[in-house]
């Protein structure tokens, strides 16, 4: 079946079956390996991305359903000309990032909070980010990224 | 001065771009996926192996023992575990056949087309009955290790004192759950050779397996971007690296190996299940320690790995940072028909330390003194003698008790914590509580092990750029970033002129395992005599003194100009492997950790509020990477004490193997967390730094559980404290 969507801002089809994992259709078939696969069933949030600005596991998402959709993924967050998102920022300079295998599934979580939630608290940004499983950091530097992140946004 | 600044980790912009290739990011041209068909029994014997003539088999490799070129064995401490089970199986999840296919699904219903004959045998699932029994596992007596440390007269004090106190503490296994699962590419090379690219802690440790396996050594071995490893990627991944190269060599074409969770958690290593009993005597009238005598047997699974050497480093830790002038500690590792457990951050330590903190509770409550009184009364001061007999020096254990209880004074952060009162709302019975325990850990190998293994390092100037050539890998924890830091440090120059060459083993020499909180405090201090050898050899080429770059202009060959460093045995350390007599350890690093929970009385449930740390490590090289680390150790230790549990069936297989039912703590579970750092230099160490990997992991879970005692009085001394258990033990209480 032929599926198209739009895929960081630019529009792509691909040959597909319609319950092919969303997951695999950006990595194998677009070679988009940013997103992540960490367990494969919707638990550990690896393979976070942005449907129509909604969160979603890309594991679970049959493509069929993306059709007409715009598909955000951690590497559509920076801006086109490179700068990066706020949250992208935040997480090289307080250490969101360790091995990094989490990362962009935490990134994209963020930006959607970003986009819905002004000012959370840093008990909204633990909730929101609660779909995410980190091993490495213990989540401190990355909420305290988010926070700050959320926070330069604001100011800006 | 670089060191001690929060540079931005080298590798930070490709992971926050999504630009960091990890194995499975990458797929060369007619690239095999590959799957591995595995025992369903814990020990059963092979009587053939088919394949369903009813399949299509043409796109498809299949491996048995029978492929590997060369020794079907898993090179390591010893031989005794195979690349594929070859007549007998010892472990559910054990190997036995690979299969490759164009993809994933082809090469998935291959492995359900492969028919292997099994007629199972009576499998040993017992670890206390394993030692000398009539079933044999391994060698003759299915001993892995057994290691007596003993210091004085301990059983004669004991039998002369009035006051002596027992206990028995369990800790369940762990799995390290680096969110990467295993993976591994094997690439026939065009010249013959096999280059293996993928998830890894230990390159070296791959070619010393694969040399084996394939009966020649021309093969390489790079490290792609590893998704974390906690020692899980140690030596495990020597086994998918055999299996991908045999089925690459077999297939002629590259293979790649990417476990599925559900694959990983059932077959790979964990950290060794204990039992361990203690047996303390004390003065009543002072609260100090007298004699200890502690009995450990940890479980090791169906083959060797690294069990002995957990062993050693849990019996040199088994009496906590506590001085007692008598001591024996005896130490059994055994095998049983279970998959193998292996190495897993602390080694064995976080087992025994959280049975000595939990025996100090015990001994605070049988003499009615506070847990904090009787450690602040046995803490081990300078001078004082460790049960191997190594007299302690720079010793931070009080430093560290006090710099946490100042820090845990202070309130809450003002944002708070989250409000999680989902367990019945206002109307929930919830009690607060708070726990302390104090943990050391040895840093770097045991004894005068880096003397013996002689760690190398290059760093070269190639244009105007410096580049270090190191076998130590980045798996998250900052080495990438750590090292070119040491080598601008002592250059002169900018951190962004100074690379890390790929962890190639074609161009890296070998600078030891990525293992034992060594890295930075060990192949560190390499890097930095690399690099003033590096200075030294530019001067001595261009025949002047001075800058780095005053030198390096004045320079009038364009080559490369490439030093190599060697582990120097500076200190002078005097071990006895034989005897478990004289310097355990390099030096010691030192850590409070301060929980405060609420215990939810109806459910059971253990809440997490705040973690206080103060850790010594030495010198903190870069604060940044330094405290993530602590921060995340710390709260794998909360996931060993309250909700990690590896469920088994009655074959040893891992009945939980998901995301969804074995449960490592989210944002939410985890506290908010102070992380505050005691620097007393190690001169052994560059700049002072001692290692810090492993101590983070020790003691979270003896402080969950004082603090659940401090709470509700139930008295948990077994490891997971699930809400299960903490309300059985509330109801004993």
């Amino acid at each position: 079946m032929r599926i198209g969507f739009t895929l960081n801002g630019g529009e792509v089809a691909v040959d597909a079956l319609p319950m092919a994992r969303l997951l695999d259709v950006l990595r194998e078939d677009l070679r988009v390996t940013g997103t992540k696969e960490g367990c494969g069933e919707g638990e550990c949030g690896a393979c976070t991305v942005l449907i129509d600005g909604r969160a979603v596991n890309a594991c679970l998402v049959p493509v069929v359903q993306v059709q007409g959709a715009a598909v955000t993924t951690v590497e559509g967050l920076a801006a086109p000309e490179g700068r990066l998102h706020p949250v992208q920022a935040a997480f090289l300079t307080h250490g969101g990032a360790q091995c990094g295998i989490c990362t962009p599934g935490f990134l994209v979580a963020a930006a959607e909070l970003l986009a819905h939630t002004p000012r959370p608290t840093r008990p909204q940004v633990r909730e929101a980010l609660a779909g995410n499983l980190c091993r490495c950091t213990g989540y401190q530097k990355i909420v305290d990224a988010v926070v700050e992140a959320l926070a330069t946004e604001a100011g800006a | 001065m670089l060191i001690g600044q929060d540079l931005i980790r080298a590798d930070g912009p490709a992971k926050v771009t999504g630009q960091a290739r990890y194995v499975d990011d990458v797929r060369p041209d007619g690239c095999l996926y590959g799957f591995t068909v595995r025992s369903p029994w814990a020990h059963a014997r092979i009587d053939g192996i088919e394949l369903d003539p009813d399949f299509d088999w043409t796109d498809i490799t299949v491996c048995t023992a029978a492929d590997i070129p060369g020794e079907n064995v898993v090179a390591l401490m010893t031989d005794d575990q195979p690349v594929l089970a070859d007549g007998v199986v010892r472990h559910v999840a054990e190997p036995v056949a690979l299969v490759a296919g164009p993809d994933r699904d082809r090469a998935l219903a291959a492995s359900h087309h492969v028919r292997v004959a099994y007629t199972p045998l009576t499998p040993l699932m017992d670890p206390e009955v394993s030692a000398g029994n009539a079933h044999r596992i391994f060698r003759d007596d299915n001993v892995y290790s057994r290691i007596t440390v003993e210091h004085g007269e301990a059983e004669r004090v004991l039998a002369e004192t009035d006051t002596v106190i027992t206990g028995t503490y369990r800790v369940g296994l762990q799995e390290q759950l680096y969110i990467e699962p295993q993976g591994m590419m094997a690439i026939p090379r065009a010249d013959g050779g096999v280059t293996l690219f993928g998830s890894m802690q230990c390159p070296y440790y791959i070619v010393k397996a694969l040399k084996r396996v394939l009966g020649h050594d021309d093969l390489n071995v790079v490290q792609a971007v590893t998704g974390g490893g906690f020692g899980g990627k140690e030596e495990y991944p020597s086994i998918v690296a055999a299996h991908a190269a045999v089925l690459a060599l077999k297939a002629g074409r590259p293979v790649k190996l990417i476990y599925r969770r559900d694959d990983d958690l059932r077959a790979t290593t964990k950290r060794h299940p204990a039992i361990m009993h203690y047996r303390v005597a004390v003065d009543r009238a002072t609260g100090k320690l007298q004699a200890a005598h502690v009995k450990l047997l940890f479980d090791g699974g169906a083959y060797n790995t690294l069990s002995p050497v957990v062993n050693s480093r849990a019996v040199l830790h088994a009496l906590g940072p506590y001085a007692c002038p008598h001591v024996k500690v005896e130490g059994l590792m055994v095998a049983t028909n279970t998959p193998p457990n292996g190495a897993f951050r602390g080694f064995g330590a976080p087992q025994v330390m959280f049975a000595a903190e939990r025996h100090m509770d015990r001994i605070a409550r049988e003499l009615g003194r506070s847990p904090l009184e009787l450690r602040r009364l046995n803490l081990y001061q300078d001078g004082d003698v460790t049960p191997s007999g190594q007299r302690l020096v720079d010793v931070g254990a009080t430093q560290v008790l006090e710099l946490a209880l100042k820090e845990a004074e202070a309130g809450l952060p003002a944002s708070g914590v989250p409000d999680r009162a989902g367990g019945g709302g206002a109307a929930a019975r919830v009690a607060p509580g708070r726990g302390v325990a104090i943990a050391w850990h040895g840093c770097g190998f045991t004894g005068n092990g880096e003397a013996a293994l002689k760690g190398q390092a290059d760093v070269a100037i190639e244009g105007d750029r410096v580049v270090i050539y190191t076998a130590s890998t980045d798996i998250g924890q900052g080495t990438d970033t750590i090292f070119p830091a040491i080598v601008a440090e002592v250059l002169g120059i900018s951190v962004d002129r100074v690379a890390n060459a790929d962890h190639d083993t074609a161009t890296v020499p070998d600078s030891g395992p990525t293992v034992a909180s060594r890295t930075a405090m060990v192949v560190g201090g390499v890097v930095k005599q690399a690099a003033e050898k590096l200075l030294a050899a530019l001067q001595a080429e261009v025949g002047a003194e001075g800058a780095f770059d005053d030198l390096l202009a004045q320079r009038k060959s364009a080559a490369p100009l490439r030093v190599r460093a060697q582990y120097r045995d500076d200190l002078g350390l005097v071990w006895d492997p034989a005897t478990y007599r004289g310097d355990a350890y390099p030096t010691y690093g030192w850590a409070c950790v301060i929980v405060d929970v609420d215990v939810d009385l109806d459910t059971g449930e253990v809440l997490y509020r705040r973690l206080v740390s103060a850790t010594d490590v030495g010198k903190a090289l870069n604060p940044v990477l330094c405290t993530g680390q602590l921060e995340g150790g710390a709260l794998q230790g909360l996931g060993y004490a309250t909700c990690e549990e590896v469920v088994l069936d009655d074959q040893g297989g891992m009945r939980n193997n998901r995301l969804t039912n074995y449960i490592i703590p989210t944002a939410l579970d985890a506290p908010e967390m102070v992380t505050a750092l005691v620097e007393i230099p190690f001169s052994g160490g560059p700049f002072g730094a001692k290692g810090i990997g492993e101590i983070p992991h020790d003691v979270p879970a003896a402080a969950v559980a004082q603090a659940i005692e401090a709470a509700c009085g139930a008295v948990l001394d077994r490891l997971p404290m699930t809400p299960e258990r903490v309300l059985a033990a509330l109801q004993e209480s």
